[in-house]
């Protein structure tokens, strides 16, 4: 069975990626969690470049352009598409109580929301629980592993990035046959993705010391908790000491 | 079963009628969170993004039941100790200006908001507890966690958990990192400069 020539040449980029990343972190191994912080800030500065002279204002654009109705009916029926993969995921977590809701929720919004595009389910109350295949790996026990900021793709670490294969396959776009569609489709999402982000993005520009760091701490911490759904194990406390008392 | 609820709202009633010293944590988060939210709805100037309204809501109604002090030394770690009074006092300040813009940020976005706890599960005699809330709105629910300590006979928060990431843990390795490179009085001068560039923008 050969693969397909592009994806094997795909491949072969990753495994050149892999190379070059292990070799400037075995350069600079500083942060246990970011060993290759390095390359990875010269990756984040390349894609906070891009995001800044392309996808934001496409994106500010999209959401100052387009109505209401329809920005909320593209995020629900990507959302919808999602769903389906998140009803999944749980019953791989073995989590069969959740996974019915989930798929609940995607029966209601694709019967009654049209497609998915309106998001019926939220006001019956069956809320959404996004779950995908690395929380699934985290699951299972695999750890994080080192922090990884991929090209145009952002924040991942190691496990995220063993699942992305799967987890980016289940989107509208994978399915369809036709090129140009497939690019409109993915295209689309991205947009309605940043677009979402946008206001946390200006939060984020407030408070952050170092960019970098926040966005990696935050990353890492978010996909933890969202492992353990919302309530993570305590961490070891690694300070010697003890938090001070407070004024009595 | 509705005769324990019914109790247990009695019980909730009774002791925020009492004196607010006898407040139970998840009671404490409940009555500050509804306060602050209904503020926030009924405010027009705030709806449209009076921050410095909000800011001093936030300072009358939450700060006080912030230990702000365990909060920072947490944040910077070992070399709080280290830090002469000055120093602290001056972090402490410049990370609250910070703390506070980020709440007020989180504020703004109030529309049809509703606070929901989820179950305590704490022992009677526990001087720290993590209660748990759900801010319910549009699309997916928010996980809003605090962190409070038992201090004379009330609860401080000393640490508010935003979609899975505590505070004061997202700090610590920028702290670190500033501290390390130019000392603390750099990491003043660098969360100084944060809120000033933040407070023209």
């Amino acid at each position: 069975m050969s693969l397909p020539s592009s994806l094997r040449r795909r491949l072969r980029g990753a495994a050149a990626c892999a190379l070059l990343l292990a070799a400037v972190g075995m350069a600079q191994a500083q942060n246990a969690k970011d060993p290759i912080e390095g390359w990875n800030r010269v990756v984040f500065g390349f894609n906070e470049g891009l995001d800044k002279a392309v996808l934001k204002p496409v994106a500010a654009g999209y959401q100052a352009v387009v109505p209401d109705l329809v920005l909320s009916g593209v995020s629900n029926f990507f959302g919808n598409f999602g769903d389906g993969w998140s009803a999944i995921n749980q019953l791989l977590q073995g989590k069969p109580v959740a996974a019915a809701q989930m798929t609940m929720r995607v029966a209601t919004n694709t019967l009654f929301g049209i497609a998915g595009l309106f998001d019926v389910a939220s006001d019956l109350g069956i809320e959404r629980q996004q779950e995908d295949f690395g929380q699934t790996l985290g699951r299972w026990g695999l750890p994080a592993g080192p922090y990884i900021v991929w090209p145009l793709l952002g924040p991942s670490s190691l496990r995220e990035t063993a699942a992305m294969p799967l987890d980016l396959q289940w989107r509208p776009a994978a399915l369809s046959q036709d090129e140009p569609t497939r690019y409109a489709l993915s295209t689309l999402q991205l947009i309605d993705v940043r677009a979402g982000l946008l206001k946390a993005g200006r939060i984020v520009d407030e408070i952050a010391l170092d960019k970098y760091v926040f966005i990696r701490d935050g990353y890492l911490a978010r996909r933890r908790s969202l492992v353990y759904d919302g309530e993570p194990p305590e961490l070891p406390d690694d300070s010697p000491d003890a938090p001070p008392v407070g004024p009595k | 079963m509705l005769f324990k609820q019914v109790l247990t709202a009695l019980s909730i009633a009774l002791a925020l009628g009492a004196a607010q010293a006898q407040t139970a944590p998840d009671a404490l988060i409940k009555q500050v969170s509804t306060e602050v939210i209904d503020t926030v709805k009924s405010d027009k100037a705030i709806q449209a993004g009076d921050v410095g309204k909000i800011i001093s809501l936030v300072d009358a109604k939450v700060m006080p039941h912030v230990n702000f002090q365990r909060m920072t030394a947490s944040a910077v770690g070992r070399h709080w100790r280290s830090a002469t009074p000055e120093q602290q006092k001056r972090l402490q300040d410049e990370f609250k200006i910070l703390i506070v813009r980020t709440y007020a940020g989180a504020l703004t976005q109030v529309k049809d908001q509703t606070v929901q706890l989820k179950p305590l599960r704490a022992g009677a005699d526990d001087s720290e507890v993590v209660v748990r809330t759900e801010v319910k709105g549009k699309g997916e629910p928010i996980q809003l966690d605090y962190r409070l300590e038992k201090n004379g006979s009330g609860w401080k928060i000393y640490d508010v958990n935003v979609l899975g990431v505590w505070l004061v843990e997202q700090y610590k390795s920028s702290f670190a990192q500033e501290i390390g490179s130019a000392g603390v009085d750099g990491l003043i001068a660098k969360l100084a400069e944060r809120n000033k560039a933040a407070a023209k923008s």
